[in-house]
């Protein structure tokens, strides 16, 4: 049996090695061993969703092993992961996930994303605790949660209209003490489709030639807003998403193929497009919002 | 085809001003619990079920409010299906009926959503954001002065044109009502649509 290592921390800045060590199963059982996960975020946790999917569809067993104990146990559960691991993993334990109290970091347990209902379903979910961690720890105005509703319906409206297959969001608060000295509120959207280069490549990639690739596909929908469809009032969702994601001074970032793009505020400088990494068959959308700070 | 106005200050023209409550299509269309007007099928199918209330109507041009103020969420797919392509529809020459629309929203809540996909279509709309009102979308100056004039004066005869808006009023009002913005009658009157739906 191969096993890949999950490193102790598990967030949107190392997921690329997990990617790599998905791509290049064989089929074969293969156990994805998270014993030492000490901290992971919903980014993290998606990833290795997403991992497992590349492996089972590569013809592999995936199965995974998560601690015995601690806090991120707690966390996963608080988070619903042992449900959704449990239909990706082979003879992954189906724990029961706690409901989040008032007071829970959790904005949205992982939730799956295959229809338009689903979508629904989410908005209508998250209203009141959106509310509260928009307004209390992160002090946005009370309007933000409408505006934050309409974030969460397009990136999950991605999955549903491009990736042309299932995918998972959910959405958690932290305290960044050590990063950022600040309340931040990261969600993450994730799905193992066709990627954003396969989605446009039909409508887009003739005119774009020898340029086209991931890079271009990604810059094509994050930058122009074009999508697969030919109408002239899609591709709006990213833009808007951007526009209002900067207003926050927040990060989004979209990782698609061997590629990422990203709008970077002034906390977390980082370059605006990355290539040449594991490649990665579907789309992962991260996005974080700081704590609003005066003046 | 210039429509004649046949009744009241400047005659009677479209008839029948009605309101449209699209959180109840929601509830209808959709099992939203929030009123939240949310993914693109579902605002496709709620302009679908507008429209066919639409085509339940007389032939006669008519003023329709679209009133938006009990949806909660309102996203950008949704607005580009129920307030562009709505209204996109509505301009073209085959139009299904002589349609004039209003709408009705809530503040900056749904204020940006409707705003981007107009001004993506290239196109303006006359919307109550609460206060009164208002033109969004894109226009010239020309045209949002003779609009706002029009819109003050609810209603302008041929005889006040040149006074209310001097030489070039009577083609800014008749470019307003091809974009659908204010009616205009066959014998040059002009009417706000916002006085056309308190028409009783």
């Amino acid at each position: 049996m191969r096993v890949v290592e999950i490193p102790p921390s598990l967030d949107y800045r190392n997921v690329d090695a997990v990617f790599a060590e998905a791509a290049a199963t064989a089929p074969e059982p293969v156990l994805f061993d998270a014993r030492r996960l000490r901290w992971i975020d919903p980014n993290g946790m998606l990833s290795l969703l997403c991992a497992g999917q590349v492996a089972a569809a590569k013809g592999a067993v995936p199965r995974l092993s998560l601690p015995a104990g601690g806090d991120v146990v707690g966390y996963l559960d608080r988070m619903g992961f042992p449900g959704a691991a449990a239909r990706v993993f082979h003879a992954s334990p189906r724990r029961g996930g706690r409901a989040p109290s008032r007071e829970s970091d959790v904005l949205l347990e992982i939730t799956s994303i295959a229809t338009n209902s689903d979508v629904h379903e989410v908005v209508d979910r998250v209203q009141s605790r959106a509310g509260a961690i928009l307004s209390r720890t992160l002090r946005y105005p009370p309007a933000a949660v409408v505006q934050f509703s309409v974030i969460l319906s397009e990136v999950c409206q991605n999955i549903v209209e491009h990736a042309d297959g299932p995918g998972w969001v959910a959405a958690q608060r932290y305290n960044w003490t050590r990063r950022l000295g600040r309340q931040v509120l990261v969600i993450g959207v994730a799905d193992v489709g066709r990627g954003f280069r396969d989605s446009l490549a039909e409508e887009h990639a003739e005119r774009f030639g020898d340029r086209w690739g991931d890079v271009t596909a990604l810059e094509a929908a994050f930058l122009m807003g074009l999508t697969r469809f030919p109408d002239t009032g899609r591709g709006q969702g990213i833009q808007q998403i951007r526009k209002q994601v900067a207003r926050w001074q927040g990060l989004v970032s979209i990782r698609s193929g061997t590629a990422r793009i990203a709008d970077s505020p002034s906390w977390h400088p980082s370059p605006p497009v990355v290539e040449g990494l594991p490649r990665f068959p579907g789309a992962q959308i991260n996005i974080v919002l700081p704590e609003r700070i005066d003046g | 085809m210039a429509e004649r106005l046949k009744s009241g200050r400047c005659g009677e023209g479209p008839t029948r001003p009605a309101a449209i409550d699209v959180a109840a299509i929601v509830t209808d269309t959709v099992a939203s619990r929030g009123h939240n007007l949310v993914t693109r099928p579902t605002g496709r199918a709620v302009r679908e079920a507008i429209e066919q209330r639409l085509t339940t109507t007389s032939p006669s041009p008519f003023v329709i409010l679209l009133d938006f103020t009990r949806v909660r969420i309102l996203d950008f797919s949704c607005a580009d299906e129920v307030v562009a392509k709505l209204l996109l529809r509505y301009q073209d020459s085959d139009r299904p009926a002589n349609v004039f629309f209003l709408f009705r929203a809530v503040g900056e809540m749904h204020r940006h959503a409707v705003e981007e996909v107009l001004d993506r279509h290239g196109l303006a709309a006359v919307c109550d954001i609460g206060g009164g009102f208002q033109l969004l979308g894109p226009a010239t100056t020309e045209e949002r002065r003779a609009w706002s004039t029009l819109e003050r004066c609810e209603r302008i005869g041929p005889r006040d044109l040149a006074g209310a808006l001097g030489d070039l009023g009577e083609p800014l009002l008749r470019g307003l009502a091809r974009r659908r913005l204010a009616y205009w009658s066959g014998n040059g009157e002009a009417a706000a649509l916002s006085a056309l739906a308190r028409t009783p």
